[in-house]
């Protein structure tokens, strides 16, 4: 079972780099373990066989948002004083615990419903043809919608940092 | 595989959230909501894989869609706040707090 091995391998990394994102104290290292983190799931997409999805996820996610987190943290340039102490308050630890609790009691209660077995996937499943397909046809209106929606977050992002000409906003 | 996925699913989640809850500083905060927009991109392609659909797949091309829109605005708020108030600390950014 290669597939089994390569998936176990990736999904490894994927927790070791999303435990990276959220424990290196500088946003720099956060923001690399995340590409690393994006990339390991794309393989894991790659496996699922959603081929397009996976090379949508290294170029959009790894690609395009990744380097817009990067400007903006190079951007920002924080030294350790502007990124403050790091504070572990009892409210942070016992909700972690909750948290922690919430994933066992899915994970233990996940397996052992039987699942069905996966029908026998076409060759041209997740291919371009046939999400592009899908995608023109039964779900072309949310296909709008959301391009509306990224218009409007690029009028607003522009218009939320332009530096208005009376001088700071 | 479906079962598998799922639970690195959860654990990606949870990650996501407990950083979320934990870090302070607001890009990481953003990170860590990426992280769990992604957890729910991997549980849709399993779905789909598992019932051979392919409505999950665009489901995932809608969510990365609304994370690019969120992580557009949201890096553009943090740089605003920071030339405001000179912090991306999410404990210091209380004004609106009553």
């Amino acid at each position: 079972m290669i597939p089994a091995i390569f998936f176990y391998i990736l999904a490894a990394s994927t927790v070791v780099f999303a435990l990276g994102v959220i424990s290196f104290g500088s946003p720099m290292y956060s923001a690399l373990c995340l590409i690393g983190c994006l990339f390991s799931i794309a393989g894991i997409f790659a496996l699922q066989s959603a081929q397009l999805l996976a090379v949508l996820q290294v170029l959009v996610y790894a690609g395009a948002i990744m380097v817009l987190l990067l400007f903006v943290i190079m951007l920002l340039n924080l030294s350790p004083r502007e990124l403050g102490p790091a504070r572990v308050t009892r409210r942070k630890v016992l909700g972690s615990y909750v948290l922690a609790a919430t994933g066992i009691l899915l994970l233990t209660r996940l397996p052992g419903h039987g699942e069905p077995p996966a029908p026998g996937l076409g060759n041209d499943f997740g291919s371009i043809e046939t999400v592009g397909y899908a995608l023109y046809t039964e779900y072309l209106l949310p296909f709008e919608m959301v391009s509306l929606l990224l218009l409007a977050a690029i009028i607003g992002a522009v218009l939320l940092t332009r530096k208005s000409k009376g001088g700071g906003s | 595989m479906t079962d598998e996925t799922l639970c690195l699913s959860i654990l990606l989640f949870i990650i996501g959230a407990t950083g979320f809850l934990v870090r302070r500083n607001a890009i990481v905060a953003l990170m860590s909501v990426e992280l769990m927009l992604n957890a729910c991109n991997l549980a849709f392609v399993a779905f789909s894989r598992q019932l051979g659909d392919v409505t999950g797949h665009i489901y995932v091309i809608l969510i990365m869609t609304v994370a690019a829109a969120e992580a557009a605005v949201g890096l553009a708020l943090v740089v605003l706040i920071f030339r405001a108030r000179n912090a991306v600390n999410l404990d210091e950014i209380n004004l609106m707090k009553g």
